[in-house]
């Protein structure tokens, strides 16, 4: 079963790319995110952490986020989900 | 819908003409709309247009103002604060005749007083400047230089800061980090829960949706009638 932070982030993603109901449930782990999809430029990305923020109520420091982080689906939901138990 | 214009008045005194969209046939209740800030602008127009159209339809005029330093206006951004935005509108809202105010996310710090109205979707003016500072930072680093909040944001306070493409003064710098969403009993908050689906200022390209203009005009529609 999805953790909640899952859920949550596939809704982010979808809010954010503009994606149809559903279609995030086909992220898998290795889906590419930034640097895979053109536009998921640095502000869309810098909105994208803001909510995910305001959401899970954590703080991300900037220089946390780097390329690596944010390459996968998979990277970028283990970072949250650090954050959160943290 | 047509451009019409108002006129705002500058921070260095005189006053210039700013552009507006609106929907006008003299009738009573008239909405003055304050537009999402910055980049949310962008992507907030094309839906704020489809609420504009359903509530032509309903009966209601509307006004959505350029803030001087935005969108079609020949001011210098860089020379704006806070409060000329707020003067701005208070002046744009004096001109239309508006009964009515919607502001749109941060367009809520901005928003004047004295006028009942709703506030949708409101946003902390530190949270803006964050994103705003962020995306600086993420677009420095992809170009090889490395900039941290910090120090930007001491810089930004003396002397100014580009931010995604917004020359912003010290001074509006230094108001969005305080500015807060106003509370008070002329204003109803439309939280996003609400009108439904995903916020359209967080997509990475400009959006649009039916249901979501459909729900936030009947809110208003439906409020401006009572």
């Amino acid at each position: 079963m999805r953790s909640e932070i899952d859920t949550l982030l596939r809704r982010i993603l979808t809010d954010v790319l503009g994606l149809k109901t559903g279609q995030a449930e086909h992220f898998t782990a290795g889906t590419g995110l930034f640097g895979h999809l053109p536009e998921l430029d640095s502000m869309a990305v810098a909105g994208l952490l803001t909510e995910l923020e305001d959401r899970l109520d954590i703080v991300i420091d900037d220089d946390e986020v780097d390329g690596d982080l944010l390459e996968s689906f998979g990277s970028l939901l283990a970072f949250a989900e650090a954050k959160r138990a943290a | 819908m047509k451009v019409s214009s108002y006129l705002c008045p500058l921070p260095s005194g005189g006053s210039a003409e700013e552009l507006a969209v609106a929907f006008d046939q003299g009738r009573s209740q008239r909405l003055l709309i304050i537009p999402a800030l910055f980049d949310e602008a962008n992507r907030m127009r094309r839906f704020t247009a489809e609420v504009m159209r359903r509530l032509d339809g309903a009966g209601v005029e509307s006004f959505l103002p350029d803030l001087p330093g935005c969108n079609e206006s020949l001011q210098n951004l860089s020379e704006m604060t806070s409060v000329d935005w707020s003067d701005a509108m208070q002046a744009a809202a004096a001109q239309f005749g508006a009964t009515r105010l919607l502001a749109i996310r941060g367009g809520g710090l901005v928003m004047p007083g004295g006028l009942p109205g709703w506030h949708y979707a409101p946003v902390k003016g530190a949270t803006i400047l964050r994103q705003l500072l962020r995306a600086r930072i993420f677009s420095s680093r992809e170009a090889g230089r490395e900039e941290n909040s910090e120090q930007l944001l001491a810089a930004g306070l003396e002397s100014g800061l580009d931010l995604g493409g917004y020359p912003l003064s010290a001074g509006m710098l230094r108001d969005l980090q305080g500015l807060l969403p106003r509370a008070s009993d002329q204003l109803v908050t439309l939280d996003q829960e609400l009108i439904g689906g995903g916020g359209l200022w967080l997509r990475a390209e400009p959006g649009e949706d039916r249901a979501q203009a459909d729900a936030l005009a009947a809110v208003i529609a439906m409020g401006i009638g009572g």
